[in-house]
């Protein structure tokens, strides 16, 4: 057998490898990517992280690169799949920031895998500007972590505007006052409905119906059936992306009636729209757009045709307002971390959500809280500090 | 007992290499410190494994089941315990969780004991998921100053403990009466061997250890979710990494931690987008090809070079 081929070849690629490796060195900035392609949150992080980081790169490298010391860099992506698993999260950041010499890391997907690469990130000096992570620990985790940024909101923010929600509805004479709680039993389900329970006994609502379901719940007739037979006005559910499909089936099925109905986590995806077309009309849920601000049409056209998908109407536009704000402060400083991360806390971004800047506890407090679908598109009602909401209509049946 | 010229030599020999290891945070702080904590998890974790899986031969899945509690046990009292205690804690509950799972499952054999076993995990979780439901967020939030180095130095005791206590078991009757009850459970109980006894008491020592393990990694994780510190992967993982060592030598699942740990690495690394499905492949490649792992192999190869020699 005649080896010579092959040894050529492997030769070959090696040099060609070397060549391209100091090549890549001496002009790209190496960016670090690390979000689940496999595992729970893989469904999620393929509608909101990975498109947006694509689409970044591509306009950034097509523009000819960033602007560094007035030399055009362009960006190198590394991207690792963390498997949803926390460990290999860490392995990951830690691959990046010491065999890759990564320059920047994107913050990782959900709020588990982005605490568990807070630690790594922060003795590394890396900026983490966080997107999906939606925590009441801001001010403890800011202190422990001073590198650590928060762009999607609070626990508290996202329960307690839809309570305020509810209560304008109410005072508007458009309902009364029992509502319907359900959550899903993990970790960011519980967190909210701990958070939401006493803002509606605040508020002055009855809670007619509380109950919860494990992750993962196939059928979830009983908890529709039991919110039905209470007869609630509104029908509120802190869910994640699973029951948030399953959910919405159930109450089209049952032909739930209320005057307001929400779920949480995916209600933006535009999956959801998709799936349930005239029967999403009304629906409420976590977050929202101004989906006819220019910059967000300009973003969600460019989105679709570099990815294929279109984004989603929450999560994806700040994923992609967080890269902005890394790539503005690479241009205004250099690629000294500590510098960039120095310049986070002090400046203002202009970005595709509007202006963006962090407060004492590195947090944005301008972020959109509840959003609701009206005519096949997810309009953010309510928001903390954003520009273009609209009025809230009520949920008028599934057809 | 009485130790020979040889098992001194060799338990020096191990506390040595011990030794060795825990002077690798002054060495690098970061990458290789990194898989040092993924190593030294997964040696702890398989070699108590392969104590009870070893000799009995019942393959058990219940591993991110105890792991679990550990995290639960770290996240739910680190704000009124100190870290130590905690971890002690978690060995007790481990132990005594696994002695009601041996109690109820051990009488079972084969195949009806691994499904018990890999259902244990989920059931342990909605359980803790339900006391959490029900008394509000509690627990999540693992904020310490324990850095990894810190972690891997526990690590390391934890993974000295287990070898030593492997070795005394080893020694003892207990040891004794499970390698009976391997060869043959009639022959066992016929001498006069209290099985089940002598099997719970062993299922304890992965259940503790596999707590503990749990309790010491959450502070690397800050934030603990039931579907992080359940992930039913662990189980498996443990079990291929003792599998491809060997189960049947005390040192056997480090031997094959080791190449694993670096086998996963190499493959997260390079194949960032099929790491899954070329981890599944490394699976079957290693089942078919040493099915007895490395500890199998070199057998063969020290039988084959004996009779070579003795011809």
């Amino acid at each position: 057998m005649n080896r010579r081929p092959f040894l050529k070849l492997v030769s070959a690629m090696t040099l060609a490898g070397a060549l391209a490796a100091t090549a890549a060195s001496a002009e790209t900035i190496r960016i670090g990517a690390v979000a689940p392609k496999t595992g729970p949150l893989a469904g999620g992080a393929a509608v909101t992280q990975w498109p947006s980081i694509y689409l970044w790169v591509d306009q950034i490298n097509a523009a000819g690169g960033l602007t560094v010391d007035g030399e055009q860099m362009m960006i190198e992506l590394i991207e690792y799949d963390d498997q949803t698993n926390p460990g290999e999260t860490i392995k990951a950041v830690q691959r990046l920031a010491t065999q890759d010499d990564a320059h920047f890391i994107i913050a990782p997907y959900g709020t588990g895998l982005n605490l568990a690469a807070a630690p790594l990130f922060d003795r590394y000096g890396y900026p983490q500007i966080a997107v999906s992570a939606i925590t009441d620990q801001q001010a403890d985790l800011a202190a422990k972590f001073p590198n650590m940024f928060f762009t999607l909101g609070t626990t508290t923010a996202l329960a307690a505007d839809v309570v305020s929600v509810l209560s304008d509805m109410r005072a508007a004479g458009q309902m009364g006052d029992n509502v319907a709680m359900v959550n899903v039993a993990d970790a960011f389900g519980i967190e909210l409905a701990t958070a939401a329970k006493p803002l509606f006994e605040e508020a002055g609502f009855n809670i007619v119906y509380e109950t919860s379901y494990p992750l993962g719940t196939q059928d979830l007739s009983p908890v529709i059936k039991g919110a039905a037979a209470a007869e609630p006005d509104a029908f509120v559910a802190w869910s994640y992306p699973p029951d948030t499909f399953g959910l919405t089936e159930q109450a089209m099925i049952e032909d739930l009636d209320v005057k307001a109905f929400y779920t949480a986590v995916a209600t933006p995806f535009p999956g959801y729209g998709a799936r349930f077309g005239a029967a999403a009309e009304g629906v409420l849920g976590a977050g929202g757009v101004n989906p006819d601000s220019d910059a967000f049409k300009e973003y969600a056209a460019a989105h679709e045709a570099v990815t294929g998908e279109k984004p989603d109407y929450w999560a994806s536009a700040t994923t992609y307002a967080a890269l902005e704000i890394l790539a503005q402060s690479i241009e205004a400083v250099g690629l000294d971390r500590a510098e960039v991360t120095a310049h986070l806390k002090e400046s203002s971004f202009d970005t595709i959500l509007g202006p963006i800047s962090f407060d004492e506890n590195n947090s944005n407090a301008d972020f959109w809280t509840v959003g609701q679908w009206q005519g096949g598109v997810f309009r953010g009602v309510a928001s903390r500090g954003r520009d273009g909401s609209v009025p809230v209509i009520l949920k008028d049946g599934w057809e | 007992m009485s130790l020979t010229a040889t098992d001194i030599r060799n338990l020096c020999l191990s506390a040595l290499a011990l030794g060795i290891c825990a002077l690798l945070p002054f060495g690098d702080n970061g990458y290789w410190l990194g898989l040092g904590v993924t190593i030294a998890m997964f040696t702890a974790l398989a070699t108590s494994w392969a104590l009870f899986s070893g000799p009995t031969h019942y393959i058990s899945l219940a591993t991110a089941a105890f792991f679990g509690v550990g995290t639960y046990v770290t996240g739910l009292g680190i704000e009124t315990l100190p870290f130590w205690a905690l971890v002690i804690l978690a060995g007790g509950i481990g132990a005594v969780l696994a002695a009601l799972v041996g109690l109820a499952t051990l009488r079972l054999s084969g195949v009806y004991f691994v499904i018990f076993t890999l259902g244990l995990a989920e059931l342990v979780r909605q359980a803790i998921t339900w006391v959490q439901n029900n008394s509000g967020q509690k627990g999540l939030y693992v904020l310490t100053d324990l850095d990894e180095a810190g972690i891997y130095w526990w690590l390391l005791g934890l993974t000295a403990l287990v070898l030593l206590g492997g070795w005394m078991i080893g020694r003892s009757r207990l040891g004794f009466a499970l390698r009976i009850i391997g060869d043959d459970e009639t022959v066992a109980a016929h001498s006069g061997i209290n099985t089940a006894r002598a099997k719970v008491l062993l299922f304890m020592v992965p259940g503790a250890v596999a707590a503990m393990t749990g309790a010491i990694l959450a502070p690397r994780y800050v934030y603990i979710e039931p579907s992080l510190a359940f992930a039913p992967i662990l189980s498996f993982q443990v079990v291929i990494m003792a599998l491809l060592g060997g189960a049947s030598r005390l040192w056997g699942p480090l031997v094959g931690v080791i190449p694993f740990t670096f086998l996963l690495e190499a493959v997260s690394s390079n194949f960032p987008n099929q790491t899954t499905l070329v981890i599944g492949i490394a699976f079957l490649v290693i089942v078919y090809l040493l099915p007895k792992g490395f500890v199998g192999l070199l057998d063969a190869v020290l039988h084959r070079i004996n009779k070579t020699g003795a011809v």
